[in-house]
């Protein structure tokens, strides 16, 4: 279970990025945070993984406070969280296979991964999980040479080699075209229930979030303002979400 | 409608006169230039001619000058090889403090300056400066020019390799940050690979402005191309010292041929 506390960061004095950020969600559930830019819904995402120092707060997997982690504990902790990107985030030039094999690297001697070196299982893993996302004959091609939705499967495999207990989904599907937006936020979800993780995305779609997201989150100005299943997120809630022009526009 | 406080037109004949008031103040520089420096426009554009008549007959390679061409090939492979040389020990070197000093990889503050002010330090004495403090301590020898290259090239490539680094790096770094990866993971498996191609193409422009260099550092070290073009330059034989030029330039330009078909390929 995945527990965040009072959670609250500001870039500047006097300007709280965000303020008692509090939710919990439990394993194979899909949640989305949904909010306008600016919110703070990626200072929450990178939070959960310390990629952003937050100010204050308590961020609880399984018990573990990942906030009050030495270097080598959060190194530890962060194995079991994956994350995948708007712009993929993968090393172009490498192929498919040295990227998903890439989220093996915090398991192994800083020696072994520096030179590369992978057991022959973690192999065997990384092209199972690829014929998993649909992209086994691409294995030794360069990621350079992938569409977009190729890429972000690419990197949702090496998400997944890592034994991940959340994935973190910074705008997922924002670089897009609509087929493989929903391509791609549908893997997410079966996955989400076969692995029985976290999944937690931030997402600028509000009618993807509910077709395919099993909790949301509201965002606006840093404040929490909805929590709740996706079913419950009336009008009234997108209004005040995004103010009452956005959410005519989106009813 | 509320009405805009500047109308389009007086916005566009406002930048309309700032532009003529800046062409206006350069030619004014221009004016106070050559008086200052007693220099006549006239005069001078009008020698132009007359100095590449000169050079014309007296530079022109002859059916004779082509038999100093085995002793100026030899010369030249020498100073190819010294700038092939001084940009790769330099590249090695700049990769290693680039990586300390850029701001995605930089250990610390203190030593994103350090490389920085290391670079600009490098970078800014000019090639013909290291020639000469460097001949002081180590003669007229190859190793004098290749030392001075180095240092100028260290100092532009560590500029350069730390811009990529900047650049092209960061989001797979931030990726691989994000699975667990250690610092050194993150170098080598996430970093050195995704700039590679970029690195080639720097080291290559480095190569191809290095031989261009060497001529120059070669007449002050007395080593390479630029030593027998001093050479053939102060005992008259124009027609040898011109049969040199002739050849770095086909040289550069084959090797600038050269690197773009390597450049095709790798990018």
């Amino acid at each position: 279970m995945l527990e965040v506390k009072n959670l609250a960061k500001s870039y500047q004095k006097d300007k709280p990025a965000l303020t008692d950020i509090s939710f919990k969600i439990d394993p194979g559930n899909f949640v989305a945070i949904i909010g306008p830019s600016g919110a703070g819904k990626t200072t929450i995402l990178r939070s959960l993984n310390q990629l952003i120092k937050d100010d204050a707060g308590e961020i609880l997997l399984d018990g573990e406070d990942i906030r009050s982690a030495n270097k080598k504990e959060l190194r530890k902790l962060r194995r079991q969280i994956g994350m995948i990107f708007q712009n993929y985030n993968l090393v172009e030039r490498l192929t498919v296979l040295e990227n998903v094999l890439h989220g093996r690297l915090g398991y192994k001697s800083t020696l072994a991964g520096v030179i590369g070196r992978y057991t022959e299982e973690e192999k065997r893993e990384a092209l199972d999980l690829l014929d998993k996302v649909g992209l086994s004959e691409f294995a030794l091609q360069r990621c350079s040479e992938l569409s977009g939705g190729q890429k972000q499967r690419v990197g949702i495999a090496r998400a997944l080699i890592q034994h991940p207990k959340v994935i973190l989904c910074d705008e997922p599907i924002a670089s897009l075209d609509p087929a493989s937006a929903q391509n791609v936020m549908k893997l997410l979800k079966e996955l989400t229930e076969e692995f029985n993780i976290i999944c937690i995305a931030n997402l600028h779609q509000i009618d993807l979030a509910k077709e395919h997201a099993d909790q949301i989150i509201g965002i606006r100005h840093g404040q929490m303002i909805f929590n709740d299943t996706a079913d419950k997120l009336s009008k009234d809630a997108i209004a005040e979400l995004y103010g009452t022009s956005a959410a005519k526009e989106l009813a | 409608m509320k009405q805009p406080k500047v109308t389009a037109a007086s916005y566009l004949g406002k930048k309309r006169l700032v532009q003529s008031g800046v062409l206006a103040l350069i030619a004014g520089i221009y004016a106070i230039g050559c008086y200052i420096l007693q220099f006549d426009t006239i005069q001078g554009t009008l020698s132009i001619p007359k100095a590449f008549a000169w050079l014309a007959i007296n530079f022109m390679p002859t059916q004779s000058s082509m038999s100093y061409l085995p002793q100026i090939m030899e010369k030249l492979f020498d100073t190819v090889l010294m700038s092939i040389a001084s940009v790769v020990v330099a590249a090695v070197i700049a990769i290693f403090f680039a990586i300390l000093g850029s701001k995605v990889t930089g250990i610390n503050k203190f030593m994103q300056v350090l490389v920085r002010g290391i670079a600009s330090f490098f970078r800014n004495i000019p090639l013909v400066a290291w020639a000469m403090i460097l001949l002081f301590s180590f003669k007229q020898s190859n190793f004098t020019g290749f030392l001075a290259l180095l240092l100028m090239t260290i100092g532009f490539l560590i500029r350069a390799f730390m811009e990529i680094i900047e650049d092209e790096a960061g989001e797979a770094m931030m990726a691989l940050k994000a699975t667990g990866a250690s610092y050194f993971q993150v170098i080598f498996q996430a970093v050195i690979p995704q700039i590679i191609p970029s690195l080639i193409s720097w080291i290559l422009y480095m190569i191809e402005n290095n031989v261009r260099d060497a001529t120059l550092v070669g007449i002050l070290t007395g080593t390479g191309i630029g030593f027998i073009f001093d050479i053939y330059y102060k005992s008259f034989r124009f027609d040898a010292a011109g049969m040199t030029v002739l050849s770095i330039i086909v040289v550069v330009i084959g090797l600038e041929t050269l690197s773009n078909q390597i450049r095709k390929v790798i990018l």
